[in-house]
């Protein structure tokens, strides 16, 4: 796989992507409103059509969800990197593009409050239905089992 | 299907049902599901229309309580995720850490590891078929699975002082040496596997009251089984060449000779063969290692406290389950940032309502069954 020809695809794609190396696979990241056209383009013509990780990390200041693809044919990976407002973080749902999405975004809803717009089913998953609050936030507190970090 | 839609409000969700329809729940204290797992079931007469599996009867949160563990601390706790291939999951931890600390593992830890991840291999699907077996009435061959079971279980007590959470991989190779009775053990086991093994193919395999239960039960297409993001014997019963020893292999395994188990089927009775075969070849990679352990140390020396550069790793590794990822973001510090396990069982358990919609219910536990769900691994 080449980074350069990757970059190149990425910045044709998305004038505001950036781009982040050093680990072992090209880290883009893009503006959370094109991405859920990036995503209908890659699939197609870059044949990502294996999401295997979805996950939003919260670094006090924003969120950030985590996509991770790879082409089941090429093998070649790369991860989207997405910046969300953590006062309102908002985010098209792509579980009509890759359908694994559908269940990891709900878990993303629930553990930090991201909202998928157009997710079919958005609920929690794995939290009771009356829990309060995003429990993998960093700022989180349990008022009854608090383990200190 | 999944065409695009507004959020769903609770007057959506609780819409009345049509004439006709009845829901009925699964769980979470069911047989059948081995753990507990809930799923609510619309039906239509006998048919399903819906399955929604509500899950957390057992989330601990072992996401977050890694971020306040060390480096050393956290990989134990993974043996409580999927504990029935404990080994692995530890290992794809011990192995995401020591590609943060750029730590070369010697090889006779490398040997050891893979011994020891195809005998969890073994022990897990054998344990699987015979529970799949009992959920379809079959209560025989259970007792033919855990005699072999039972003897790797003994085999890991010996070295690793535990039958089910071993704990035995630290970053930098394996806790302990084996045990001197390991290899001879291992040996006599290979012995007693291949000629038992035919038994229960016999009892299983050609049964014709499995074999009408199973049959084009429960199939899931290649593109669906890419697209749910299933992986392990599940996506190979599909055609999906995804064997992450194969693909991207790790610790050793670009060595050996080991074939991929694949099948077009797709169906429940698919996914039963892919399991019989890999435990074939589990043991014939087991016999190219277990003469060939090399001598040296067993652990790479590392220090007390690890502390891992500033940055994403991210390792993954074939469970019997499918493929485990573990994504570390490190701010540089001897406890990990933010922790995600990408477990093979969510995802897999993401396609059984695509999977099951439109069948009679009596399948569902054949569909169910043969997706080899382990309910520790999908909560967390």
């Amino acid at each position: 796989m080449d980074t350069e020809v990757l970059k190149t695809y990425f910045s044709a794609l998305e004038p505001l992507a950036t781009f982040e190396e050093g680990g072992e696979w090209l880290m883009v990241q893009v503006p959370a409103e094109n991405w859920k056209n990036i995503a209908r383009k890659v699939i197609t013509e870059r044949n990502y059509d294996f999401l295997f990780c979805v996950t939003c990390v919260d670094f006090k200041t924003h969120l950030t969800m985590v996509y991770h693809l790879r082409g089941m044919q090429t093998d070649e990976t790369v991860v989207i990197k997405i910046q969300l407002n953590r006062d309102q973080p908002v985010v098209e749902t792509v579980s009509d593009i890759w359908r694994t999405a559908e269940f990891h975004e709900r878990e993303a809803y629930e553990m930090f409050g991201v909202q998928f717009t157009g997710h079919p089913d958005l609920r929690k998953l794995i939290l009771p239905d009356d829990f309060e609050g995003f429990p993998m936030r960093k700022d989180f507190e349990d008022p009854i089992n608090m383990i200190k970090l | 299907m999944y065409s695009e839609t507004t959020i769903v409000t609770p007057d959506v969700l609780q819409q009345p049902l049509q004439e006709g329809q009845l829901v009925i729940n699964v769980g979470p204290q069911h047989p059948a599901t081995h753990g507990v797992l809930h799923l609510v079931i619309t039906l239509e007469g006998e048919t399903i229309i819906k399955i929604e599996p509500h899950l957390g009867y057992i989330h601990r949160s072992i996401e977050k309580m890694s971020e306040s563990l060390t480096y050393r601390q956290f990989i134990y706790v993974t043996s409580r995720m999927d504990y029935l291939s404990a080994h692995i999951n530890n290992l794809a931890c011990a192995m995401c850490v020591e590609k943060g600390m750029q730590l070369e593992v010697p090889d006779r830890a490398q040997v050891i590891r893979i011994i020891m991840s195809e005998l969890t291999r073994i022990a897990s699907h054998e344990l699987w078929i015979g529970a799949m077996a009992m959920d379809l009435g079959a209560f025989t061959p259970f007792f033919y699975t855990f005699r072999e079971r039972e003897t790797i279980n003994d085999i890991m007590e010996q070295t690793c002082g535990a039958r089910l959470t071993m704990n035995y991989m630290v970053p930098g190779g394996v806790m302990y040496d084996l045990h001197p009775e390991f290899v001879a053990r291992v040996k006599s086991f290979v012995v007693q596997f291949k000629s038992k093994v035919s038994e229960l193919e016999d009892l299983v395999t050609d049964n014709i009251i499995f074999r009408n239960r199973t049959v084009g039960v429960g199939v899931l297409s290649k593109a669906d089984a890419i697209s749910y993001g299933c992986t392990g014997p599940v996506a190979r019963a599909s055609g999906v060449d995804g064997d992450i020893r194969k693909r991207f292999p790790y610790s050793g395994y670009e060595k050996l000779q080991f074939e991929q188990c694949l099948d077009s089927a797709g169906d429940s009775f698919a996914r039963y063969i892919v399991r019989i075969r890999e435990m074939y070849q589990s043991i014939h990679i087991i016999e190219q290692l277990i003469d060939a352990i090399p001598e040296g140390e067993f652990q790479a020396k590392t220090k007390a406290v690890i502390k891992l550069p500033k940055g994403e790793f991210y390792t993954r590794v074939e469970t019997a389950r499918g493929e485990l990822g573990v994504y570390i973001v490190s701010e540089g510090g001897t406890t990990p940032y933010r922790i995600k396990y990408r477990s093979p069982g969510f995802s897999n358990l993401s396609a059984l309502n695509h999977m099951a919609k439109g069948s009679k219910i009596g399948d569902l536990m054949a569909t169910m069954g043969t997706l080899d769900l382990v309910i520790p691994d999908i909560d967390r």
